[in-house]
């Protein structure tokens, strides 16, 4: 049997990166959440907030816990299956891979202990800071981590020597042209992605009359944000594809499936991409609205597929459906938070059932938009590694094609289980509830033998 | 090339040496907690035993990435050769540190405990020994055609090899129950002390293993040992790690509760140096150094800015969790 080491590599960096960003995406926005209401329980003074705080911090543990092992392999895999990559490419992604473990990696592994296990060790205050530092530890790593991807799409501030990437301005590399469109993007993302499970969730709840009280707050606390965030989301999203349009038109090509760049675009509601045709079947569409969306004009003209020779397109279909997917996602959480903020401001939230009914099942929004989004910009990007400096097919490791089937099975394995049991364990945390105000830990806790300790007290090197 | 420019890859080889020692160390002795679950008693002793590294691992940890990344800034032709060379070790390693990672929370949450256990002390026992393979494969040498691997799969796969995995797991457990007796009480500790000892005496075996195998086997290292005047410069080495053996083992034997955990950690740390006396400055041995692997400078400076910044932060807040979460761990509790 024949392996293609390249498709394989390919395969499995698709997977193992697909595995990760779902934890992320969530953590981030859930980080965030966590320290609002930590901050308020602060200002208020009351433990209703410092409740729901301590439910949200143990399923974080749990995310966090698998974004962190799916994590350490990505920073590995570079060099394990594209070693050409970072041979090609180190001298910039390195640096800015190196700056978000500095500024975020440890920042959040020692002050989530903190707020793991310190809350009967530190002061009020300082709790609700690791809290706070958590969140923006997660976004910081966002923020590197974007604009080293960032620079893949559009690499701006260095210079080719001998087929190295040499940087010579890292303002330019680090703020490179699409990373505040792709920041805004996925920072807003994980908002949302983290806003509709805690909507879903206390939609469940009131649903099913458990902890009404807390699941009004988080009802209410979701809705407020996701009523601004959503629909900003899709101005934002606007923005990135036009600043896409400027810098990777045969991507906005194939996510409209548009071939003549000649003519104007219409939109395709639904159309089945022929690559080898060079046309699409069973469309369904709008005409000019792809002109009118990416150039405001009824005949304005945008590139086409047919303007690049076949090799330098991307795939079609992937790209072109994961597009789909996200938008049609991204106008219903829009729709959902603003008839949300609608029955809130009519006083009818807690009491229109069908709507209550219909937001509980809607957690998995956030990721599928998450991953259909990258699914857009990464094959969209294909058949470049790093736009016009480096082919993905140039970039993979001098490594058999075998060994990487073998990882691959491996790395399928090993998630599949670690997933389910992480979502099944996800599930329990949500059946188990929020503690009530009676509940107290039964088990002694090191805070309140505190004085013990200290008397023993054995400093560590 | 400035002053500076000449000195960027030495510097930068301190970082990552210290990143990776500091690594072994910290990752080590929970690691090691994991090869020492199979003998605990009972739950309560495996709670017990997670509980002192809970709020620990996952900084610890982050000092792994901190090593593979940094490899990546400054040497990124190292990187581009040496994970290439290790290809299976590494992916295992990463795939172990999985399942141990996941069950520090999952194994607090579901009611199968044991399924949990195997995963962390397996994933455990897993990780460590992969490193230890990756390390010796390091000490024999990678085959490099054209700035690439171009040695085959297995290449690392040698008897000296495997030596190295079995030492690196033994070093490992020592770390973690000499990290016990300093950091737990009741039947755990004493336990732990128990087994540190036969512990201390295969870690000794094991080094004195790879001091006598080396030089006998790479000609270069024997060379760089006993060749005037070097051996001049460092006979200390192995005195001192005979005197901080003695240490390790005075203090088991007296019941001390820091000192053997202090001295196992100095013992790593003239491993570490005796290693690095081997190779220097080959950061691919035996063919390409630290200045044949480095970054542009402009990639090493730029990242060696933040570094003076962040670095000295990460390690005081990292102290402080350490000094927050002092004192011993009594059977039964848990920081939650």
């Amino acid at each position: 049997m024949d392996f293609d080491p390249v498709l394989l590599a390919r395969l499995q960096f698709a997977f193992t990166i697909s595995f990760h960003i779902i934890f992320p995406s969530f953590t981030i926005g859930l980080s965030a959440y966590i320290a609002t209401l930590h901050v308020t329980a602060l200002i208020t003074g009351r433990d209703h907030y410092l409740r729901i705080a301590r439910f949200w911090t143990r399923i974080f543990a749990v995310s966090f816990g698998m974004g962190v092992v799916s994590g350490v392999v990505l920073s590995y895999e570079f060099g394990t299956n594209w070693s050409r990559f970072s041979r090609v490419a180190g001298n910039i992604i390195g640096p800015l891979a190196g700056y978000e473990v500095l500024s975020a990696f440890f920042l959040e592994a020692s002050f989530l202990a903190i707020l793991l296990f310190g809350a009967k060790r530190v002061p009020r205050w300082l709790h609700a800071l690791s809290a706070v530092i958590v969140a923006v530890g997660t976004a910081t790593s966002a923020f590197w981590i974007l604009s080293a991807n960032s620079w893949m799409h559009t690499p701006a501030g260095y210079e080719l020597r001998n087929g190295v990437a040499y940087p010579l301005d890292w303002w330019a590399i680090v703020f490179n042209p699409s990373f505040p469109y792709r920041f805004a993007h996925m920072l807003n993302a994980s908002y949302l992605t983290a806003g509709f499970v805690v909507l879903a969730v206390a939609a469940r709840y009131l649903v099913a009359g458990r902890h009404v009280e807390e699941a009004r707050t988080m009802l209410r606390m979701a809705i407020g944000l996701l009523a601004i965030l959503a629909p900003l989301q899709i101005l934002i999203g606007d923005q990135h594809g036009l600043n896409t349009l400027e810098h990777q038109p045969t991507k906005v090509a194939a996510m409209e499936a548009h071939w003549d760049g000649s003519k104007p675009g219409d939109f395709h509601i639904f159309a089945w991409p022929d690559a080898k045709a060079e046309t699409n079947h069973f469309e369904i569409s709008i005409p000019h609205g792809s002109s009118l969306i990416l150039t405001h004009q009824w005949n304005g003209l945008f590139p086409g597929l047919k303007d690049v020779p076949p090799g330098d397109r991307p795939p079609l279909v992937s790209v072109f459906f994961a597009f789909r997917i996200m938008i049609a996602i991204g106008f219903f959480m829009a729709a959902a938070a603003l008839f949300g903020a609608f029955l809130w401001w009519r006083e009818r939230l807690f009491e229109t059932r069908w709507y209550l009914l219909t937001m509980a099942q809607t957690w998995w929004l956030g990721f599928v938009a998450v991953l259909s989004g990258w699914i857009v910009t990464e094959s969209g990007r294909q058949p470049w590694i790093v736009q016009g400096i480096l082919r993905t097919a140039d970039a993979t490791s001098p490594v058999l094609g075998h060994f990487v089937a073998v990882t691959l099975v491996l790395f399928v394995i090993v998630y599949a289980i670690v997933f389910s049991f992480g979502i099944y364990f996800i599930n329990r945390l949500l059946a188990k509830g929020i503690e009530s105000a009676a509940d107290e830990p039964s088990t002694p806790t090191l805070g309140g033998a505190l004085a013990a300790a200290g008397k023993h007290g054995e400093m560590l090197p | 090339m400035t002053a500076l420019e000449s000195y960027l890859p030495l510097i930068w080889a301190g970082i990552i040496g210290s990143a990776v020692a500091l690594y072994v160390i910290l990752d080590g002795f929970d690691l090691g907690i994991g090869l020492l679950f199979p003998f605990a008693e009972d739950e309560p002793e495996r709670n017990q035993m997670m509980a002192s590294i809970a709020p620990f691992w996952d900084g610890n940890e982050t000092w792994l990435v901190m090593g593979g990344v940094g490899l990546l800034v400054a040497f990124p032709l190292a990187y581009a050769i040496v994970m290439p060379a290790f290809y299976l070790p590494v992916i295992v390693m990463l795939l172990a540190l999985v399942f141990r990672g996941v069950a520090f929370e999952f194994r607090e949450i579901g009611h199968n405990k044991a399924l949990w256990n195997v995963a962390f002390a397996g994933g455990s026992t897993l990780a460590g020994f992969c490193q230890g393979l990756i390390l010796g494969g390091m000490i024999q040498g990678i085959k490099v055609e054209n700035d690439a691997y171009a040695g085959g799969s297995f290449d690392w796969a040698t008897p000296f090899a495997l030596m190295c995995g079995f030492g690196i797991l033994s070093g490992y457990a020592l770390l973690g129950a000499t990290w016990l007796t300093m950091k737990t009480s009741g039947p755990v500790a004493d336990r732990a002390r128990s087994h540190a000892i036969w512990l201390l005496y295969a870690v000794l075996a094991f080094m004195a293993a790879v001091s006598l195998w080396t030089p006998a086997a790479f000609p270069q290292i024997r060379e760089r040992w006993f060749s005037m005047p070097n051996i001049l410069y460092l006979w200390p080495v192995p005195l001192l790690t005979a005197l901080t053996a003695f240490v390790a083992w005075n203090g088991l034997r007296k019941g001390r509760e820091t000192v053997p955990f202090v001295a196992t950690i100095v013992l790593f740390l003239l491993g570490f140096v005796g290693l690095v006396i081997s190779s220097f400055p080959y950061l691919v041995p035996p063919s390409l150094t630290i200045w044949q692997t480095a970054a542009a400078p402009g990639s090493q400076r730029f990242m060696l800015i933040g570094t003076l910044i962040l670095l000295p932060l990460i390690l005081s807040y990292t102290a402080y969790v350490y000094w927050l979460f002092r004192g011993k761990i009594a059977p039964g509790q848990s920081y939650h």
